[in-house]
């Protein structure tokens, strides 16, 4: 067997090497278990970076601090989402649907749930399509500015990297009940977007041309930003109600 | 999730905000920790727990409970630290004072090894381990930290940062690469 790689090393160091044939190496290879040591040496050095114990009633501090901050309720916690839905989207479906679509995503409040489903199906559906529509809607005009931006210097993505961080946990919510509902044709389009958004948020961000011209390649490589243009566009008009439906016109 | 965890988590939900203080109580030291070693300083880390508990109260209907709640609360505190020393990090670029001359004062710090007497003392173990930290990544540091601190195996570092568990192996194996190569002169005169 080879001398080990430093990799293999600090997996062992970390109990996180499955490979036997490592640790019987590491037995009979004098090289490599000096090489172990001196990494073990340095880690162990690290444990003696300790943090400054905060005080007995550090937890109340904080609470004093934040407490004044709670003011809304988290059962409510959409009301933040609030600039996804438009006046007329708002009109359309009402407060009482979007807490209820709110319980749809996170899925794990059984009594809402209960409240959801005693919605029609139809009325369910439109709920979702507008708060995806708006998750789509924003997520392209980020992927557009980056795919836009001519700058030939350094360029600092920092903006586009926390609205894609935001971002991203909400996409995995929607691509979790797109799932669940079967609506594959969603699902994948934000299987893709997430992969998308995550490499955005972890890029360096600060980009030089060659780098903002990787990021673009990667964006149009598979075509995203058409795949959320044609799903936006269908979900635009799965949101529609039906002209028939007369609950949707008491909504 | 203890049963304490559980049931504030509920009753926060059921939309009795003080039943919030109980989880920030029982786990603002452990988030201060974890914020401190990400930050290397006590006043962003006392801001980073705030922001962790907001961001926790806020998005308390998305905890599903899968794993703890301290678990969950530690994704959020190191999303948060990610945030903050990306910022920093810009700001001292904007500064003209990062990572050339950032690395040489990490440099100095390890050029002025302290001899095995001196790394008795704390203190200089801190001068000489916190810029030794500070020369990674914000990524870099975020999976180091959990995984040499919090004991987070790779595949919960990839869940907490957002990435593939492979990439957060890589982002651990070259902060200890990087670590290696600022500390092992200090380690090597202090076994000397």
């Amino acid at each position: 067997m080879k001398h080990l790689e430093q990799e293999e090393l600090i997996l062992e160091y970390y109990g996180e090497q499955r490979d036997h044939q490592v640790h019987e190496h590491l037995e009979s290879c004098q090289a490599c278990r000096a090489s172990f040591e001196s990494l073990a040496r340095v880690l162990n050095l690290m444990n003696e970076f300790h943090a400054p114990e905060p005080s007995a009633d550090y937890g109340s501090r904080v609470w004093q601090r934040i407490a004044p901050e709670l003011d809304r309720s988290p059962a409510a916690w959409w009301s933040g989402l609030a600039h996804w839905f438009e006046p007329r989207r708002l009109m359309a479906v009402g407060a009482m649907a979007a807490l209820l679509l709110a319980a749809f995503l996170a899925g794990r409040v059984s009594q809402r749930r209960q409240q959801m489903a005693g919605l029609p199906a139809p009325v369910r559906e439109r709920i979702m399509m507008v708060a995806v529509g708006e998750h789509l809607e924003r997520s392209q005009m980020i992927l557009v500015e980056l795919v836009n931006n001519e700058s030939k210097g350094p360029v600092d993505i920092s903006s586009e990297q926390r609205r894609a961080e935001d971002l991203v946990s909400e996409n995995r919510l929607y691509r979790q009940a797109a799932l669940k509902s079967g609506d594959k044709a969603i699902s994948s389009v934000l299987d893709e977007l997430e992969r998308v958004l995550l490499d955005i948020a972890h890029s360096p961000s600060k980009l030089d041309s060659a780098e903002l011209e990787q990021v673009r390649q990667r964006i149009e490589a598979n075509g995203i930003l058409f795949k959320i243009r044609v799903v936006g566009s269908n979900l635009k008009e799965r949101e529609k109600p039906p002209v028939s439906d007369p609950g949707a016109k008491s909504l | 999730m203890e049963q304490g965890d559980a049931t504030a988590v509920a009753q926060v939900r059921a939309g009795n905000p003080d039943a919030f203080r109980v989880l920030v109580e029982r786990h603002s030291h452990s988030v201060f920790r974890l914020a401190f070693r990400m930050t290397g300083n006590e006043h962003d880390a006392e801001d980073l727990v705030q922001e962790t508990f907001l961001r926790a109260y806020r998005q308390i209907a998305k905890f599903d409970g899968r794993a703890s709640f301290g678990t969950w609360l530690y994704r959020i505190a190191a999303n948060c630290s990610l945030d903050l020393i990306r910022a920093r990090k810009r700001r001292q670029e904007q500064q003209s004072v990062m990572d050339e001359e950032g690395q040489e004062i990490a440099a100095a710090a390890v050029a002025d090894a302290p001899t095995p007497d001196r790394l008795a003392f704390s203190r200089e173990l801190q001068q000489l381990l916190g810029p030794a930290l500070e020369r990674l990544s914000a990524t870099e540091r975020a999976a180091f930290v959990l995984r040499h601190y919090e004991g987070m195996c790779m595949e919960d570092i990839g869940k907490a940062l957002g990435v593939h568990a492979g990439a957060a192996k890589h982002s651990v194996f070259r902060a200890v690469q990087k670590l290696r190569r600022a500390l092992e002169p200090a380690v090597s005169s202090a076994k000397s």
